[in-house]
């Protein structure tokens, strides 16, 4: 009898062990209901929401029920959008200090067509360390040189590139930046000012030489005689140029990004996001006249300079917001990106209203990215990119009980998540 | 003349070696009270004389003339402290060999540092201002209060906390001294042998001693030992009067140490970062070890890579004393955050959580009756929020040492240094990508500082 009690228990460990362990994000026709539902641009709803077919199809307070819906009672609970990161590292780096592990940054300084998509790792350990904080779109960043790449907004569900791209990619541009780096950085304003005046120089003449590309190719495309050498950097820089891709100007000090706001304006280039943009809150009033939007983050971070106060990292999204400029946050972080309701927070701590700061982290990215009919709100045909919490999601006693990402229910689970069921009651304990 | 000079001279040092701590009065009205350790009290009063808690309570009156904060609707809770720092000190790692415990960090203290005036704008009242991570046994530490303002670096210690020395395992003195000097260790086997050579020369050196002051006795020509300053820390660790701080990460290097100190009968051990304790709970909690880790840092290096922002929490509910620090100039602006995240991972309740960076980091560094809860008798180390300080809005207002306000948020001005440049008319601009690129632990490693700043995240 004890033998057979024995034999079961491990006949049933065993086929536990192979059979049904492994957690899979599925589709399907859900109602949440019950819920407090905040839809960020259309107020406060109490009632059901349902998602069919990936997307939100019906909620309020007066909504039927499919049949053979999966009901998911949401009593107490709330209803917000996935949150977006306007800009990360995330699946392209997974452990820094290793630099075979480390995809983000091509050699060279003209990269402009290098696809942050391509390395981007779907089962990087981080993706699911990430997602389950209610993050579930994020904007893949390539770094180093002028032209680092091309950045990709991507969903975190899926394992092809196709089934990740989230529908906006941008060119980013390091702008060329003056000042010292540091207390250890000892070179004279004579030559800061040197390489500034040079670097400005490469820009310039790698624009020239695009703007010659842009005409060669309109000019080949009527004239079959005229060949063009394949050229895939200028190729991609002429699609800023014709107004087809976005140019993600990376800019923080405040002279700097004066500087990229005139060169961008003289350029008349069609398509333009200003992103780090630090020192904002110096020069908020010009960055409002130029209408170009910022992503800005990190928020919890050093202020600039030592003359500052030192909360101005913290306070620079409202400054900005308060002067009329349109503001995304970013973490700007690798394997961290699960903190970007924090940013938030804190920006809302700091003088964003909490309302701006919900926004900055879901319908305002959405719309920078030229993607706010899929992303950023809940709203009738939206894709069911959502998270439902016990409360508010810039809190972090707040819990996220279920999550969507692109209409797939994605399983709560991550390395972080295993490591604490595993090890909270560690068995063997003490004594083995 | 040369006796006045002496005498004068004499005058001088005693003043430095017993720095006068400015202590101050004040009535703090109407709050929210987390003693942390006693519960909360609701619109309570909180008076404090000469740097001391004397009475907490409703209607409290102070003498004529006390300073009074108006707390309504604020929440006062003992000032933070930070179990692992660099601030406060301009030199962070002698370098130069596997072994230096004959360095002490509280010969670098720099009162001018404004990440000080920074750390205090987060509620952050006493720091461990640590060696670095470049050695197996680095140097002793100086556990400091943050009273920005005094220029004396006397004033900055915390008179009578006992001696702590760092050690540290791992990645970073395998790096430093095998991979970059080829000598012992390049191996976490390496690591450890460093630690039981110090100990057993600590053991020769203590009897060589004990062995002179007996022959001594009868024969007063009797040699002395070389004093030997390394031997004597070590000895010290031994006899129980030094509480060795430990930089560690991985589940085996932990329990490595766990076993050299119990050969040695070393009881006074707290492990750093910790990463990996959660593995090891059990261990930790029946040795009585401590951890002090961060909220959720993991993945900027391998030995990293399997942590679990659980962490603290599975620490915690395994009897373990824990604790959350900043080891970042930037993080320690905002522990009662980090603290605040073990709710989302593992659910802490708020006094868990805020034990977290009050009584626990207290505790490690061995000065929990004179700090880390807000008590009768304690020292008046207290931070003032806006809001709860574990929610995400919570700005800090006010923050006290010893009674005296050296943060007040309606009096912040942009410009805080102590010490502005005489040549620069611009500071200058630094950007701080990610805030955990600029750990500390191994600066001064390696001599070019800008080939040290270039590095990622070491």
């Amino acid at each position: 009898m004890k033998i057979n009690v024995v034999f079961t228990l491990i006949f049933t460990l065993a086929l536990t062990h192979s059979f049904g362990q492994v957690k899979k994000s599925t589709k399907g026709t859900f109602a949440l209901t019950n819920a407090t539902i905040e839809t960020v641009t259309k107020g406060t709803i109490s009632g059901t929401l349902i998602i069919s077919e990936g997307k939100i199809t019906a909620l309020g307070s007066n909504v039927t029920i499919p049949s053979g819906a999966n009901v998911i009672d949401c009593k107490g609970m709330f209803i917000y959008p996935g949150m977006i990161d306007g800009g990360t590292e995330l699946g392209i780096v997974e452990v820094s200090s290793i630099s075979l592990t480390d995809d983000s940054d091509e050699l060279g300084e003209l990269t402009p067509h290098m696809e942050a998509i391509s390395a981007f790792n779907t089962s990087a350990t981080a993706v699911s360390v990430t997602r389950v904080d209610g993050i579930t779109t994020t904007l893949v960043v390539p770094q180093g040189g002028l032209f680092p790449g091309t950045a990709s907004l991507v969903n975190l569900v899926g394992y092809t590139p196709d089934q990740i791209y989230a529908g906006f990619k941008g060119v980013v541009l390091n702008f060329p930046g003056a000042g010292r780096r540091g207390f250890w950085d000892r070179r004279t304003d004579e030559e800061l000012k040197k390489e500034e005046e040079k670097a400005l120089k490469q820009l310039n003449d790698v624009w020239t030489e695009a703007l010659y590309y842009v005409q060669v190719t309109d000019a080949a495309a009527k004239d079959p005689s005229i060949k063009v050498a394949s050229n895939p950097e200028m190729a991609r820089i002429a699609e800023v140029i014709r107004g087809k891709m976005t140019l993600l100007i990376e800019t923080n000090k405040a002279s700097d990004i004066e500087a990229a706001i005139k060169w961008a304006q003289d350029k008349k280039v069609a398509k333009v996001v200003l992103t780090g943009v630090a020192e904002g809150w110096r020069v908020a009033d010009k960055i409002a006249k130029s209408g170009f939007p910022v992503i800005t983050g990190p928020i919890i971070a050093l202020p600039t300079r030592e003359s500052d106060n030192y909360d101005k990292a913290y306070a620079n999204p409202g400054i900005m917001s308060k002067a009329g400029v349109k503001v995304a946050i970013r973490t700007n972080d690798q394997e961290n990106v699960r903190n970007l309701p924090f940013h938030a927070g804190f920006a809302a701590a700091y003088g964003m209203s909490k309302e701006d700061a919900l926004k900055s982290v879901t319908i305002v990215p959405a719309e920078i990215f030229g993607v706010a009919d899929k992303l950023g709100s809940l709203e009738v045909g939206k894709l069911a990119s959502i998270m439902v919490t016990t409360g508010d999601p810039l809190e972090p006693k707040t819990q996220i009980k279920y999550l969507f990402i692109d209409g797939w229910i994605v399983p709560l689970d991550s390395r972080h998540i295993q490591l604490y069921e595993e090890f909270l009651n560690r068995s063997p304990g003490l004594k083995k | 003349m040369f006796k006045i000079l002496n005498i004068f001279n004499l005058l001088f040092l005693v003043s430095f070696a017993q720095a006068q701590v400015t202590k101050g009065s004040l009535l703090i009205k109407n709050g929210t009270i987390l003693t942390v350790t006693k519960g909360n009290m609701e619109n309570a009063d909180l008076l404090v004389e000469n740097g001391k808690i004397t009475k907490m309570g409703k209607g409290l009156v102070a003498p004529a003339g006390t300073q009074t904060i108006d707390a309504t609707g604020k929440f006062i809770m003992p000032g933070i402290i930070d179990a692992h720092s660099h601030i406060g000190i301009d030199v962070v790692n002698e370098a130069s060999r596997p072994s230096t415990a004959d360095v002490w960090v509280g010969d670098a203290l720099d009162p001018l540092d404004l990440s000080i005036y920074r750390a205090l704008a987060g509620g952050v009242t006493a720091s461990h201002a640590m060696h670095g991570s470049a050695n197996a046994v680095g140097g002793e530490c100086e556990t400091i209060k943050h009273r920005y303002g005094t220029l004396n670096p006397e004033e900055m210690r915390m008179e009578g906390a006992p001696r702590t020395i760092k050690f540290a395992l791992g990645e970073n003195p395998m790096r430093v001294h095998g991979e970059g000097n080829r000598i012992v260790p390049a191996t976490r086997m390496g690591v450890e042998q460093i630690f039981r050579k110090g100990f057993e020369d600590a053991k020769a050196y203590m009897a060589a001693w004990d062995l002179y002051e007996k022959e001594k006795v009868k024969n007063p020509a009797a040699l002395k030992p070389v004093y030997n300053k390394r031997h004597e820390t070590m000895a010290e660790i031994l006899k129980g009067n030094i509480i060795i701080h430990c930089h560690s990460y991985r589940s085996d290097e932990i329990l490595m140490l766990l076993n050299v100190c119990k050969d040695y009968q070393i009881k006074r051990l707290v492990f750093q970062h910790t990463n990996e304790g959660f593995k090891v709970a059990p261990e930790l909690a029946a040795y009585g070890a401590m951890a002090s880790v961060f909220a959720d840092w993991w993945a900027y290096k391998f030995e990293v890579y399997y942590s679990t922002a659980y962490n603290a929490a599975i620490l915690t509910k395994n009897g373990v004393v824990t604790s959350i620090n900043s080891d970042s100039e930037e993080y320690i602006r905002h522990l009662y955050h980090e603290a605040a995240k073990t709710q989302r991972y593992g659910s802490l309740s708020d006094e868990e959580a805020l034990a977290l960076i009050t009584i626990n980091p207290a505790k490690q560094l061995g000065i929990d009756q004179r700090v880390g809860s807000l008590e009768i008798g304690k020292d008046a180390d207290i931070a003032i929020f806006d809001g709860h300080p574990l929610s995400i809005y919570a700005v800090p207002q006010f923050t006290i040492v010893d009674g005296v306000v050296r943060f007040n948020r309606s009096k912040d001005t942009a410009d805080q240094r102590l010490r502005a440049s005489a040549t620069r008319a611009e500071t200058g601009f630094f950007l701080h990508k990610e805030q955990h690129n600029h750990d500390r632990c191994l600066e001064g490693a390696f001599e070019n500082t800008a080939t040290f700043f270039g590095l990622e995240r070491e």
